[in-house]
């Protein structure tokens, strides 16, 4: 190859791997969504991963949630008081919580913590063969092990998301009314009048989309742990792929957020 | 409805029986097959244009070094991996085109040792042999209680049912290997490497149990193994693979026999004083 060829080369061969690597997530995702109707159902492997994704992330979301309200807090109160509009601070915390931050840090944690766990879990599955096992037992691999993770991601997400708004509401009552003297009455009066079913119905469907491309990312990147260019082999494969799984994830979500703020707004 | 057929055909299959030989036809035939690994501009041709046949109720024992596509065969045969051209036939049946219901169902067909056993390390000892049972069959809990119980008794690891993969041997997981493996019946069992990493009592325990098993059930047996030449002593067929190509011998001595310049190294190397023996009597 000459040297001048080189590039395309490289351009070309990066396009067609992005394009496979696409494809490959693509019919991952509608295989995981069709083992949500097959039988038989899985139901004690759905309450485990209930318990691992949902129950065990509600210390960190309950954490994020009552520090981000708390700066919230502070933070509009500081803000408001130039304006003389404290009165507003119930309606900036409960609107910014609900329809933002609530279900973005909700996710960015949940695929941190559970979203890490399952790619790891799935990749050392892949490469010690016990995938192939499942196969080669004619045990469907998508209904044993992704569709439960996917079922249970969709469930336990909008409920975070629904504790993480409720816990930073509180949490931005404590700075603000209890710290620094805002009144209760004007902070869930604002807050009353300005959150509609709307606001609370975006804030909603970012959950459900959130959980759907964390629990996607993960779990794919971990499936095709062996076909990812770079990756390397063996426990530094796996370690690699859970890096890129929940920065892929992240940077998901963020963009997500951005393109559904437009569209639902 | 085909699957609860099939699920109850599993359930009717009787244990213990033995049509070694019964049937003439060969379990799994490859056909001019060709497989390339790597990525574009740097891929290599592990397999060139292969073909010969398993005998049914038979074992093959696929031998060769490192890196000469023997695993890769087994992968090919169960559809884990397709050849980039030639055909690969079980039962009749092109694996290579069967679309994902039809491979499942053939994989009914099939158990397999893999080289690490592949155990599920987050579900016991009794949790993996039950796996297929649970999966495959509409057998009751009490039934599949009661058949692990044989299973492993059979294996001789009654008293580890409740331990986890790693807290076992890796003799005592090949074992539970195999007792997964044969949970199903299955017509064709291939085993990855089965001895590798093993001591050589270890070794030869995973042998017996081979026989009994192959004597009981009448399956035929694929065994891909760099044991070599204990693992000789089991086969009815023997494939050499090098270079991508392929060689077949009926017993040893063919072997040792052969004009070829690379099997001659090969039973050199591998055959050790065996060969050099009746070398000397040539």
């Amino acid at each position: 190859m000459t040297f001048w060829a080189k590039p395309f080369f490289y351009l070309g061969d990066t396009c067609l791997y992005l394009l496979a690597d696409l494809g490959r997530m693509g019919i991952f995702f509608l295989a995981a969504l069709a083992g949500l109707f097959k039988r038989p159902f899985r139901g004690k492997e759905l309450l485990k991963q209930l318990h691992f994704i949902g129950a065990g992330s509600i210390a960190v979301v309950f954490f994020t949630a009552l520090s981000s309200g708390m700066v919230l807090g502070l933070q509009g109160v500081y803000t408001l008081q130039k304006f003389g509009a404290d009165g507003m601070l119930g309606s900036g915390v409960a609107l910014t919580l609900i329809m933002e931050l609530g279900p973005i840090l909700t996710a960015l944690m949940v695929a941190g913590r559970a979203g890490s766990a399952m790619c790891a879990e799935i990749g050392i599955m892949r490469i010690s063969e016990q995938i192939d096992a499942l196969e080669c037992m004619a045990v469907d691999p998508f209904r044993y092990l992704i569709t439960p993770k996917f079922l249970a991601a969709i469930i336990s997400v909008p409920l975070l998301t629904a504790m993480f708004d409720v816990v930073g509401i509180y949490g931005g009552y404590l700075a603000g009314v209890k710290m620094l003297g805002v009144s209760s009455g004007s902070f869930f009066n604002g807050m009353m009048n300005s959150v509609s079913n709307h606001e609370i119905q975006i804030g909603l469907i970012k959950s459900f989309v959130f959980a759907f491309l964390l629990v996607w990312i993960s779990t794919g990147r971990g499936y095709f742990v062996l076909q990812i260019r770079g990756a390397g082999f063996g426990a530094e494969s796996v370690s690699k792929v859970t890096t890129q799984a929940v920065v892929l994830s992240s940077i998901s979500v963020l963009i997500f957020d951005y393109l559904l703020t437009a569209v639902l707004l | 409805m085909v699957a609860e057929t099939e699920k109850e055909l599993v359930k009717k299959r009787p244990t213990g029986v033995v049509d070694k030989g019964a049937d003439s036809t060969p379990a799994v035939e490859f056909i001019d097959v060709v497989k390339y690994f790597g990525e574009w501009g740097q891929r290599h041709r592990v397999l060139h244009g292969v073909s010969y046949s398993v005998p049914r109720g038979k074992t093959t024992v696929i031998a060769g070094g490192s890196g000469q596509g023997k695993s890769v065969t087994l992968k090919l045969v169960l559809g884990l991996l397709k050849p980039d051209s030639g055909r690969i036939l079980v039962d009749g049946q092109d694996v290579s085109r069967l679309g994902r219901k039809k491979l499942r169902d053939l994989r009914m067909k099939f158990g397999v040792l893999f080289q690490g056993a592949a155990l599920f390390d987050s579900l016991s000892v009794f949790e993996n042999i039950a796996l297929p049972l649970r999966e495959r069959t509409r057998l009751t809990e009490q039934e599949i209680e009661e058949r692990v119980a044989v299973t492993l008794e059979t294996l001789e690891l009654t008293g580890h049912e409740k331990k986890f993969p790693a807290q076992l041997s890796g003799g005592m997981q090949k074992r539970v290997g195999l007792a997964r493996a044969l949970q199903l019946d299955p017509e064709i069992v291939l085993f990855d490497e089965p001895t590798t990493g093993l001591d050589p009592v270890m070794t030869r325990e995973i042998y017996d149990l081979f026989r009994r098993t192959q004597e009981r059930l009448g399956y035929t047996a694929i065994i891909v193994s760099h044991d070599i030449p204990k693992v000789f002593d089991l086969a009815d067929q023997i494939v050499l693979l090098n270079k991508g190509e392929v060689d077949v011998f009926t017993d040893v001595g063919q072997i040792k026999d052969s004009e070829k310049p690379y099997i001659r190294e090969f039973a050199e190397m591998t055959l050790g004083d065996l060969f050099k023996a009746d070398s000397k009597k040539g």
